[in-house]
């Protein structure tokens, strides 16, 4: 979480360039470029791949996603919400006795609760998602490479931020330019 | 190296049953995005698109009437109050449910073979949803008072009754048109994105842009969106056999014999899922002919439809067994006289005509691969199908309310020309919304084929 506060922040301090681009040709060198920046001390890491790649999240050092957590809040207060969004009404809103039936009739209760749990649930996860990925994003820096425009199609980016303590304009290019990098650009901020 | 050169693992690629030889991530990328933003709009489509929107706009004729003079257009009457809007209802919301089916269920079984169904087969759920919506709310007769099955604090002091399977209806049906647009605009995000890095013209790079709000592929995204989906499947999967269990409680609920039945839940589901894979049938043969999409869309994907027809048409006849043998079983007369009414009353000729289409034709004929895997076949064998899905449901609500309790509450049903109206109608609704998502969305998920193409790889 603090990792991505001052990412955000670092990011709006706005660094002459926001930081170097590497462009490879598969998946398995993105991979392995990943891990080895990472393990060459670097944190201001982000991949980009046309498709999800297994493990490439975790080689740029983020290890758990907490929509699971927002999923199960939603779906708490959907389910608990629903139920008393019918116990209220009936059984102290506006109680009618239908038959000498309980106002409390529960089972009768128990598809609307369920249906609003999945509801609240389902909310949470997509609105959850979207926020923890920032989006909607109007503006990011790394649309301003070109060649950019294929990480939606056949290839795949290494970008290492320029707020990276570690950043090194030639220094990073030179250790970009070992990982099988087809090219590297500067990102303008 | 240009973007345009092949990519080298292309070549080495094996065959997979679900995906044409030879193909890479720049080849999946460019087929499906250049249908929506090379292609242009064809002459077939637009031919498509002027019966379709005819048809909606004899919808909009039929409703307007409707909306002017009331529900005395209508065929139903006292004893059948429910008449075709209830049997279109429960029709099209049952067409719905082969799409979330696949998507979600599919997708916790990790099955391969959907992932170049799923987008247009969410599509259709959620015109179909879109469809279905559209009758109970024309049936209340005062539409514009939709509101007041609504919970909310009123000044009338009144609050629905939660304890009805209408109300229940109410929140089935909104949740599940919620949680459909939802995964299927999730679905889309990274496509946009796709259609708006390919696009060349100003305006659709703008549009697509705004609409995939970003999205750039990061590995932080994807770990998130790929959980997102996840736990949405996971969510989908239990809603959408909860959505047609309520909706059959609209009917077991009531103690009308034909409809007073346990059996009713599992037999509805087991029944939309059937009249669902039908139309996703109908509607991926033409469109893998007419785009090209052979490659995507295999003989392999039919084949597994196919499959799922016969299944779930093997339980929904299991549902008409018992619901026969459990009405003579009962020893109750109305039960009784209710199943001899059905096949030898005056609506007999619809309840034999609904056993041939759903029952002697289909489950016949599926069980030989060399139909499966004929394309004409099939596509005839799917419009039978959903002929007979539309038929059993309005044996279900005719044949049974109209000759209950009392014979001198008996009564017969025909439907007017309006009822046709409205119904016809909303076919053209549907297909006026499908030709518009197949010209303007990828209705092919384009990530999941380089996903597929990548896993094929190895």
């Amino acid at each position: 979480m603090i990792h991505r506060v001052t990412d955000s922040l670092n990011d709006m301090k706005r660094h002459a360039i926001y930081g170097l681009l590497a462009e490879f040709e598969n998946s398995e060198d993105l991979l392995s470029a990943a891990q080895r920046a990472h393990e060459a001390g670097y944190r201001g890491l982000d991949a980009f791949s046309p498709f999800p790649i297994e493990g490439l999240a975790d080689a740029v050092g983020f290890h758990s996603t907490r929509i699971p957590l927002l999923c199960l809040v939603g779906g708490l207060i959907g389910c608990f919400g629903g139920f008393f969004l019918q116990y209220w009404p009936n059984v102290f809103g506006y109680p009618l006795d239908i038959g000498g039936k309980p106002y409390n009739s529960w089972p009768n209760f128990i598809p609307i609760t369920f249906e609003l749990t999945i509801l609240c649930a389902g909310l949470a996860t997509v609105l959850g998602m979207l926020a923890l990925n920032g989006l909607p994003t109007p503006y990011h820096p790394v649309f301003n490479v070109p060649r950019f425009e294929l990480a939606t199609r056949n290839r795949f980016f290494l970008c290492i931020k320029a707020w990276d303590p570690k950043f090194d304009l030639q220094k990073t290019k030179e250790f970009l330019a070992t990982l099988k990098a087809k090219e590297v650009s500067e990102i303008e901020s | 190296m240009s973007p345009d050169a092949p990519d080298k693992t292309a070549a080495a690629q094996p065959a997979s049953p679900f995906l044409g030889p030879g193909h890479s991530y720049a080849s999946v990328t460019d087929k499906i995005s250049s249908i929506v933003l090379v292609e242009g709009t064809r002459k077939g489509w637009l031919a498509g698109f002027a019966i379709a929107f005819a048809l909606f706009m004899l919808f909009n004729m039929a409703v307007a009437y409707l909306l002017y003079i009331g529900v005395g257009i209508w065929g139903i009457n006292i004893p059948i109050a429910w008449g075709f809007a209830i049997v279109n209802f429960v029709w099209w919301i049952g067409i719905g449910h082969a799409g979330t089916l696949i998507s979600a269920f599919l997708l916790l079984m990790r099955q391969a073979w959907r992932q170049s169904i799923n987008r247009f087969a969410e599509a259709m759920t959620l015109f179909a949803v879109a469809c279905a919506g559209m009758f109970p709310l024309l049936h209340m007769g005062r539409p514009w008072l939709f509101y007041w099955l609504v919970p909310y604090p009123d000044t009338m002091g009144t609050w629905p009754q939660f304890r009805s399977p209408l109300v229940w209806d109410v929140f089935a049906v909104s949740t599940y048109a919620t949680i459909s647009l939802l995964f299927w605009f999730v679905g889309l995000i990274p496509d946009l994105a796709t259609l708006r890095d390919r696009a060349k013209q100003r305006l659709a790079k703008v549009a697509y842009g705004v609409l995939a709000m970003g999205w750039r592929g990061s590995a932080v995204h994807w770990r998130n969106y790929e959980m997102a989906s996840l736990l949405l499947a996971g969510l989908a999967t239990p809603l959408v056999v909860s959505v047609h269990t309520v909706v059959s409680f609209d009917f077991a609920i009531a103690i009308v014999p034909g409809w007073h039945s346990t059996i009713f839940p599992p037999y509805f589901v087991a029944g939309a899922i059937y009249s669902g894979f039908a139309m996703v049938l109908t509607l991926a043969i033409p469109l893998r002919y007419f785009y090209k999409l052979e490659d995507f869309v295999t003989e392999r994907h039919l084949d597994n439809m196919g499959k799922m027809l016969l299944a779930t048409g093997l339980i929904v006849a299991y549902g008409y067994v018992m619901e026969t043998f459990s009405a003579f079983y009962s020893g109750n007369q109305y039960e009784k006289f209710m199943i001899m009414n059905r096949m030898t009353g005056p609506y007999a000729p619809v309840f034999w005509l609904l056993i041939a289409c759903n029952i002697a034709i289909p489950l016949t004929l599926l069980w030989s691969s060399r139909i499966r895997r004929n394309v004409l076949a099939l596509f005839l064998i799917s419009l039978v199908i959903q002929t007979g899905m539309w038929l059993e449901r309005f044996v279900i609500v005719v044949t049974s309310l109209h000759r209950d309790f009392m014979p001198s509450a008996w009564g017969m049903y025909y439907p007017t020309i309006w009822d046709w109206a409205t119904f016809i109608g909303t076919i053209g609704l549907f297909f006026t919304l499908f030709l518009l998502f197949i010209r303007y969305l990828p209705m092919i998920s384009i990530f999941e084929m380089r996903e597929l193409v990548h896993k094929t790889r190895d």
